[in-house]
C-alpha cells in the first residue's frame, strides 16, 4: 500500500527552550517532571508513524495527550520542534510560508474542527466555496462545484441559509462540504462530530464512511471516543503524554493492547462490535472430498474426533458438510458393499459467515445454527476456517489471544 | 518642597511652539484638507433644500433600523428647521461626520495593527489611556495653535477625541476572532490578506460598528467643546444660551442635539446587528 504520510521522530515542545526539554525526555524525565521543573510543555514527542493512502487513520488518546497537537503539525499550524513531516514525498517541515501555502491548498482539503469553525458571516454557499475562492477560482466555476458538493452531503436548499440558522448536524456537514470541495486529498478531522448528540453523531459517522468510499481521500481524525475510533479507523494510533503507545487496526488493539494504558481503555468496549469472524475463527483440521468415498471420509472425522466434516473441492470451495452420525449410519446400512457410492443426501448445507462479519452478528447467526461449525470465508468463497461454540465464548472472555489474525 | 520646579509646562509649549514654527507647512495642508472635506460637506447639505434632505436621512434610518426610528427621525428633523436650528443642524452633523471619516480612515488600520501586533498594542495602549482620560478641553489649546479658530480645529479635536474607542475595539474585535476560524483559512492556504478580508474584519464587525458607533457618540458630546473654539453649529447655540443665560435658546439646541444622537445611534447600531448577512 502506498505511503500517503511519513511522521519521523516528530516532537513539539510548547516553550521556551525547547532544546533542554528534549534532552530531558531522551533522559527519561517525564511530562510533568518536564513542565514543573523546567516550565516546557511537551505537546508531541517521540512520533514516528505512516499513514497510508486513502485510509482512514485515527488519533485517540485521553485530554491532553497531544491528539491536537499531532494533527496541527501534519500541516503545521504548529512548527515542529524537531523532526520530519513528509507528504507525497516532500519535507513540508523545509518549506517556506509561500510553498507552505501552496503545498497546503494542493494537498490539503482544510480541517474539520469540533465546533464546526464554519464563517457565520457567510452562507453555507459561501463557507462551501472557501477554499476555491482563496485560490482565485472564478465564482462560476467554485459555486457550480460547492453545489455539487453540497448535494452530496444532503445540504441542497440549505445553501443560502447562515449557519445561526442551521442545526449542529448541518453545520458539521457544511465544515465537511467545504472540505471535501477543495480539489486536495488529504483531510484532518479534529474531533468533528463530539459535538453532536449521539444519533446524530453515529449517522454523521455512517456518512462519513459512504462519502469515504466515493471520495477515496486519506483522513486523520482525532477522537477520544473509542467506539468512534473503532468504527471509522482502518488504523489507530493510541496517545498516551505526546507518545504514540500503540498502532494497530481495531482488532490489535483490542486483542493485544500493549499496555496497561491501552488495556484500562479498551476494557469497557464492546468487544463484540469490535472482533470480527476472522480473529476468533479456529483453523480447520481437515477437510473432506466427495471423491474420498464414505469410508475415507469417516476415517477422517474419527482421526480428529470431529462430530462432522466441511466437504470441498480441490480449491477449497466449500460443498457441504456431513454429519458423522449420519454417515455412520449410512454405511452401516451399506455395509456389504464394498465402494459404497457417495449419496448427495448426506450433505448438509453449510452456515457461511465472511471473515470480516463483526462477532455480535456472527454470534446472532450462531445461534440459530442448527448443526456443525459456522464456516468462515473469504471474498472469494474460499474456506479459511471455522467458528465453533468454543471459539466464540473465548473470544468474549478477556485474555482471549487470537491465533490467526 | 523641593528647591525646583519640574517644568513640564515650558517643555510641552517649547514643544508646540516647535512644532508650529518647525512643520507648520503640514499642518497648513491638513488644515485645508479638512477644510475642504467640512466645508464641501456642509455646502452640499445645505444646497439640498431641507426637506430633502430629511427624506434622504428618514429613508436611511429607516433601511438601517426600521419605519418606527425612521418616523422619530423625520419628526426630530422637520422640528429642527421649524425653530430656526436647520443650519446649526447641517454644521454639527457635518463637523461630527468629517471627524468620523477620518477616525475610521487612520482608526481601522491602527486597530488592525495593534491586533496583529502585540508590540504595537503595547505601546498604543497607554496612549489611548492618556487621550481618553485627558480633560477634553485640553485638545483646545493646541488645536486652536496648529489650526487657528473655526471649524478645522473643531474637526480637529473632536478627531482626537473620538479615536481611541474605534481602536480599541477594532483591536479587540479582531483579537476576539476566534482562533479556529483563522487556523480554518490558514488550513485552506490563506494570504494574510485573504484572512483579514475574508476572515478576521468581516467576524469582527459588529465589535467594529460598536467601536464606531461609541466614536461617534463621543464626538458628539465634544460638539459644543468644538464650539467655544469657534466650530459654530449647534454647539454655538448652546454656548450662547449658556452666556446669555437664556434657559430656552440652550435647551432647544440641546434637544436637536439629542435627536442627532439618537438618529445616528440607532443608524450605526443597525450596522452592528446585520452581521448575519453578508456585505
Ligand atoms: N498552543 C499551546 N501552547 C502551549 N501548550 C499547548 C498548546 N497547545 C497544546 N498544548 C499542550 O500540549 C499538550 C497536548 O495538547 P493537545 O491539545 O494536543 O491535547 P489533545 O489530546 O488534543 O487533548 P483534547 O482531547 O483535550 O483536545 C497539553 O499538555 C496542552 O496543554
Ligand atoms: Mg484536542
Amino acid at each position: 500500500m502506498e505511503e500517503k504520510i511519513v511522521i519521523k521522530n516528530l516532537a513539539k515542545i510548547f516553550g521556551n527552550n525547547p532544546s533542554k526539554a528534549l534532552k530531558a525526555l531522551k533522559e527519561g524525565l517525564s511530562k510533568e517532571k518536564i513542565l514543573k521543573e523546567l516550565k516546557q510543555i511537551v505537546g508531541v514527542h517521540d512520533v514516528s508513524f505512516t499513514v497510508r493512502k486513502k485510509e482512514i487513520f485515527v488519533l485517540m488518546g485521553l485530554s491532553g495527550s497531544g491528539k491536537s497537537t499531532l494533527q496541527r503539525l501534519i500541516n503545521r499550524l504548529h512548527e515542529p520542534t524537531t523532526g520530519e513531516i513528509i507528504i507525497n514525498g516532500t519535507d513540508i517541515t523545509k518549506l517556506d510560508n509561500n510553498e507552505l501555502r501552496e503545498f497546503r491548498r494542493k494537498n490539503f482539503c482544510g480541517m474539520v474542527f469540533q465546533n464546526f469553525a464554519i464563517l457565520p458571516h457567510r452562507t453555507v454557499l459561501g463557507n462551501v466555496e472557501f477554499g476555491l475562492e482563496l485560490q482565485g477560482v472564478s465564482k462560476e466555476e467554485r459555486q457550480k462545484k460547492a453545489m455539487e458538493i453540497i448535494k452530496q452531503v444532503g445540504l441542497d436548499g440549505n445553501e443560502n441559509s447562515y449557519p445561526s440558522q442551521l442545526s449542529g448536524g448541518m453545520q458539521q456537514r457544511v465544515g465537511l462540504a467545504r472540505g471535501l470541495t477543495v480539489d486536495a486529498d488529504i483531510m484532518l478531522m479534529d474531533e468533528a462530530f463530539s459535538a453532536l448528540d449521539p444519533l446524530i453523531r453515529r449517522q454523521m459517522q455512517d456518512e462519513l464512511l459512504e462519502l469515504q468510499d466515493k471520495m477515496q481521500k486519506t483522513i486523520i481524525f482525532v477522537t477520544h471516543d473509542l467506539d468512534e475510533a473503532f468504527r471509522l479507523g482502518d488504523r489507530i494510533a493510541i496517545m498516551k503524554d505526546g507518545r504514540i503507545v500503540q498502532i494497530g487496526t481495531a482488532e490489535d488493539i483490542i486483542s493485544k493492547p500493549a499496555d496497561d494504558y491501552v488495556k484500562a481503555f479498551v476494557e469497557d468496549m464492546d468487544r463484540s462490535a469490535v472482533l470480527t469472524a476472522g480473529t476468533i475463527m479456529q483453523p480447520v483440521k481437515e477437510t473432506a472430498f466427495i471423491n474420498d468415498g464414505p469410508r475415507t471420509i469417516l476415517r477422517k472425522i474419527r482421526k480428529n474426533a470431529l462430530t462432522g466434516i466441511i466437504m470441498t473441492d480441490t480449491k477449497k470451495t466449500i460443498k457441504g458438510y456431513i454429519i458423522a452420525k449420519e454417515l455412520v449410519e449410512y454405511i452401516n446400512k451399506h455395509k456389504e458393499k464394498e465402494n459404497i457410492p457417495f449419496d448427495d443426501s448426506l450433505l448438509h448445507d453449510v452456515t457461511k459467515v465472511d471473515s470480516e462479519m463483526p462477532l455480535n452478528e456472527v454470534i446472532n447467526i450462531y445461534s440459530d445454527n442448527r448443526y456443525g461449525p459456522l464456516a468462515v470465508t473469504n471474498k472469494q468463497n474460499k474456506l479459511l476456517g471455522v467458528i465453533v461454540k468454543g471459539s466464540v465464548i473465548t473470544a468474549l472472555s478477556e485474555d482471549f489471544e487470537p491465533e490467526n489474525s | 518642597m523641593f528647591p525646583f520646579r519640574i517644568p513640564i509646562k515650558d517643555w510641552i509649549s517649547d514643544a508646540v511652539d516647535f512644532l508650529v514654527s518647525e512643520l507648520g507647512v503640514i499642518f497648513d495642508g491638513i488644515s485645508a484638507f479638512v477644510y475642504f472635506l467640512v466645508d464641501n460637506l456642509k455646502d452640499g447639505m445645505l444646497a439640498l433644500h431641507p426637506i430633502i434632505l430629511i427624506l434622504l436621512i428618514a429613508a436611511l434610518t429607516w433601511y438601517m433600523a426600521g419605519w418606527k426610528i425612521s418616523i422619530f427621525a423625520a419628526l426630530g428633523l422637520l422640528l429642527a428647521e421649524n425653530i430656526g436650528l436647520w443650519q446649526a443642524f447641517v454644521e454639527t452633523l457635518s463637523l461630527v461626520l468629517t471627524a468620523e471619516i477620518l477616525v475610521m480612515v487612520i482608526g481601522l488600520p491602527l486597530g488592525i495593527y495593534a491586533a496583529k501586533s502585540d508590540r504595537f498594542n503595547s505601546i498604543i495602549r497607554p496612549v489611548l489611556d492618556f487621550m481618553q482620560t485627558m480633560p477634553a478641553f485640553v485638545y483646545l489649546i493646541p488645536a486652536v495653535m496648529f489650526f487657528g479658530l473655526g471649524l478645522v480645529p473643531g474637526v480637529v479635536a473632536t478627531f482626537v477625541f473620538a479615536l481611541p474607542p474605534l481602536i480599541r475595539l477594532t483591536n479587540l474585535g479582531i483579537r476576539q476572532v476566534p482562533k479556529e476560524l483563522t487556523e480554518a483559512a490558514d488550513a485552506f492556504g490563506a494570504t494574510n490578506m485573504q484572512k483579514l478580508f475574508k476572515v478576521q474584519i468581516p467576524v469582527a464587525k459588529p465589535t467594529i460598528m460598536a467601536g464606531v458607533n461609541q466614536s461617534i457618540m463621543l464626538g458628539l458630546s465634544m460638539v459644543v467643546i468644538a464650539a467655544m473654539i469657534g466650530a459654530g453649529g449647534l454647539g454655538a447655540d448652546v454656548l450662547r444660551g449658556i452666556q446669555r443665560l437664556q434657559v430656552g435658546q440652550g435647551f432647544e439646541a440641546g434637544l436637536v442635539v439629542v435627536i442627532l444622537a439618537i438618529i445616528l445611534d440607532r443608524i450605526t447600531a443597525g450596522f452592528g446587528q446585520r452581521k448575519s448577512q453578508p456585505e
